[in-house]
């Protein structure tokens, strides 16, 4: 895998205005995007997955109050909207879980297509715009002359594929797909993830998968970030990640999702509920549910930190940060 | 599709343990609503999505049976005709030996006492304006006349201690919004739970949970049903979950049920085409097991026109022209166990000429 990276995203803080006062959803989250690579991005509801996947491409509506969006060199958080505008939609295109609610329902779906084209290209003629179409939506597995339907004729696992003909009509560089698979059904969802594979490997997209489906990251991402509570906890590469797991809330996590393939009948039960974003826990956020929490973990929030030395495999987790000091005092 | 086949196949082992429900030769066909001009056009013939098309099982008594499949699979449908929210097209549903068919109105009322129902969304199924004290309260104001308002309180807090809304005191007075997606749905479980049923359906129970919260409900389910001798019909999309909670497992597809049998015969050796494919397909969480099988081309048909013979025939990798394209297979005994069977021509052995390395492959 190369270590070039496509996306640097850093110190990254995404708020959001309520009532009682702005909700910190993504905190300072330090996350580089490598290109040709599938990012697994995963945590349970409220963790902020979403709202850092938004971030991504300046989505309202969370505001983004500190850090810097380093997207192939440019800083989008430093751009005009009409710069942001170049960017989004062209290189950079989003999937969201419910294609109906993102494709227009009387519009044709070549529509949708040219529409996105000439709309980034307005000197590309009309007809052009449709060639691109048909090649991109005959390279997805569906016949270029269905082009002329509505989102309506299509099944789920069609539509999903017209939002990634979307992302991509203009030669993108990322997709990020957000729940992309959780409205399909397991066959469907199976043939969905085989053409993310494809397109990794025969395109070189990049692609971050935001997922509450571990089964799904294990299955086709490289590498896998989990967060909690609007912090990154662990981010390592797939096998590393399941095979030595370092996080706690990580570990508790993968035990708790059903494998079919395992012989055992018994699920690990994680004590608690996520925390209030409105009201943290003090230290680390994950302490009062933590099975192995120590004196330090109520009173100071652990730094995000590599655990090998190949800084590949990091956690936000003092049972580790701990070792790396008493190894620096012998030392 | 004749009763004979499932019956026979379910036979052996039903002697164990007396049956609670028995589904036969259930359908439901729902009909098309089409505009004004399209029926002149059709002179009255109406089209039907054939929704539950001859289903036959029993569920015994102390038993988790699994309803398995994708969207569209009549899964729901089933769950809704077993407790007959929805009026079956044809077949019977026998719970505790009572034909539901046969019972008057009145009848019916008393009889849904012992079966209760679990959705997907508790959110949905609790009125936001109603205390969970009084939520959970309701059934037992109707199904139980006798008891008095005191009585009645204390079985609340109770069924709220039971389902591990402790203390129970304090979730008593609250509203549904006030509490988390896990504690509403362990609500919605204590009202089922108050009229003592024997029988629950729950359709989607967890499914809208984190996994976190996945595991703790799964673990309450298995916990009551043992507390409280309860009977599951349990309908899911989920096969990974089924795992945990299911004594026996029944596929669907289009209508139907294309495999039925104990959990582990099912999953280790699955017989029907289709089963193997959604089998394989299920995502697993461990990056060292990637699927490496093809997956059977397209998705679920419209069930309005399902397609001739098995219904899975024409995204099936093994189906053999003139064969699974004309009859319509029956479910039987395969595999060698006494309450496993499927219903696949080349899989029970009616057509005894197929290739046996095609279906290896």
């Amino acid at each position: 895998m190369s270590n070039d990276t496509l996306y640097a995203i850093k110190d990254l803080s995404v708020e959001y205005a309520t009532r009682q006062g702005n909700v910190r959803a993504v905190d300072a989250v330090d996350l580089d995007i490598r290109r040709g690579e599938i990012l697994g991005l995963v945590g349970e509801s409220g963790c902020g997955k979403s709202t850092l996947g938004k971030a991504l491409m300046r989505m309202p509506p969370g505001k983004v109050v500190s850090g810097e969006l380093l997207f192939d060199g440019t800083d989008l958080t430093k751009i005009s909207d009409k710069q942001l505008r170049q960017i989004r939609g062209a290189r950079i295109g989003m999937v969201f879980q419910d294609p109906m609610t993102s494709l227009n329902p009387i519009q044709k779906i070549v529509d949708h297509l040219t529409e996105t084209i000439r709309t980034h290209q307005p000197k590309r003629s009309e007809a052009d715009a449709r060639l691109r179409a048909e090649e991109i939506v005959d390279r997805l597995g569906i016949r270029a002359e269905r082009i002329d339907e509505y989102p309506h004729q299509f099944s789920g696992g069609m539509r999903q594929r017209i939002m990634i003909s979307l992302a991509l009509a203009l030669r993108g560089d990322l997709v990020i797909a957000d729940e992309p698979t959780t409205a399909l059904d397991v066959i469907v969802e199976a043939q969905f993830l085989d053409l993310l594979r494809d397109l990794k490997n025969e395109l070189g997209v990049t692609i971050v998968l935001i997922t509450h489906n571990i089964g799904v990251v294990a299955e086709i991402a490289d590498r896998v970030a989990v967060m909690y509570a609007g912090k990154l906890v662990e981010l390592a590469s797939v096998h590393d990640l399941f095979d030595s797991t370092k996080h706690p809330y990580s570990k508790g996590l993968l035990r708790s999702v059903p494998n079919i393939d395992l012989d055992g009948t018994d699920l690990y039960k994680m004590s608690g509920a996520p925390p209030n974003l409105l009201a943290l826990p003090s230290g680390c956020s994950f302490h009062p549910r933590c099975p192995e929490v120590m004196d330090i973990c109520s009173k100071v929030e652990p730094p995000f930190a590599p655990v090998e030395a190949d800084g590949n495999h990091a956690t936000a987790c003092w049972l580790y940060q701990e070792q790396s000091v008493s190894v620096e005092l012998r030392s | 599709m004749t009763d004979a086949a499932p019956q026979a196949a379910d036979q052996a082992a039903s002697d164990e343990r007396d049956v609670l429900v028995d589904v036969r030769g259930l359908r439901k066909w729902f009909p098309v609503q089409q505009g004004f001009i399209s029926n002149l056009m059709a002179r009255g013939k109406t089209d039907y999505v054939y929704a539950v098309d001859g289903v036959d099982f029993v569920i015994r008594r102390g038993e988790v049976l699994g309803l398995a499949g994708e969207s569209g699979s009549g899964k729901s449908t089933v769950g809704r005709l077993v407790l007959r929210l929805l009026e079956p097209t044809a077949g019977e549903v026998i719970i505790d030996g009572q034909d539901l068919g046969s019972l008057s109105k009145e009848q019916l009322r008393k009889t849904r006492k012992k079966m209760q129902v679990v959705f997907q969304d508790p959110l949905a199924s609790l009125n936001p304006r109603m205390r969970i004290g009084e939520a959970i309260e309701h059934p037992a104001k109707i199904h139980m006349p006798d008891l008095s308002k005191e009585q009645r309180t204390r079985l609340v807090l109770e069924m709220l201690e039971a389902v591990g809304m402790n203390p129970p005191d304090f979730f008593y007075d609250k509203y549904p919004h006030q509490v988390s997606g896990g504690q509403r749905q362990r609500i919605v479980i204590a009202r089922a739970l108050i009229t003592r049923p024997e029988l629950i359906v729950a359709d989607e129970p967890i499914a809208m949970a984190d996994v976190s919260v996945q595991s703790l409900l799964l673990d309450l389910m298995i916990h009551l049903r043992d507390e409280f001798d309860l009977t599951y019909l349990f309908i899911t999309h989920d096969l990974a979950t089924t795992k945990y909670i299911c004594d026996r497992i029944a596929i669907m597809y289009l209508g139907r049920i294309v495999e039925i049998g104990k959990l582990g015969e099912v999953f280790n050796s699955p017989q029907h085409p289709y089963t193997r494919a959604l089998l394989s397909a299920v995502p697993v969480p461990d990056p060292k097991h990637r699927r490496t099988e093809p997956l059977p081309r397209g998705e679920i048909p419209n069930p309005v026109n399902p397609p001739m013979g098995c219904h899975f025939h024409p995204r099936c990798p093994i189906a053999r022209d003139g064969v699974c394209n004309v009859d319509e297979p029956q479910l039987l005994p395969v595999g060698g166990g006494t309450d496993h069977a499927a219903a696949c021509h080349l899989r029970t052995g009616n057509y005894t000429s197929y290739d046996p390395d095609r279906l290896r492959a």
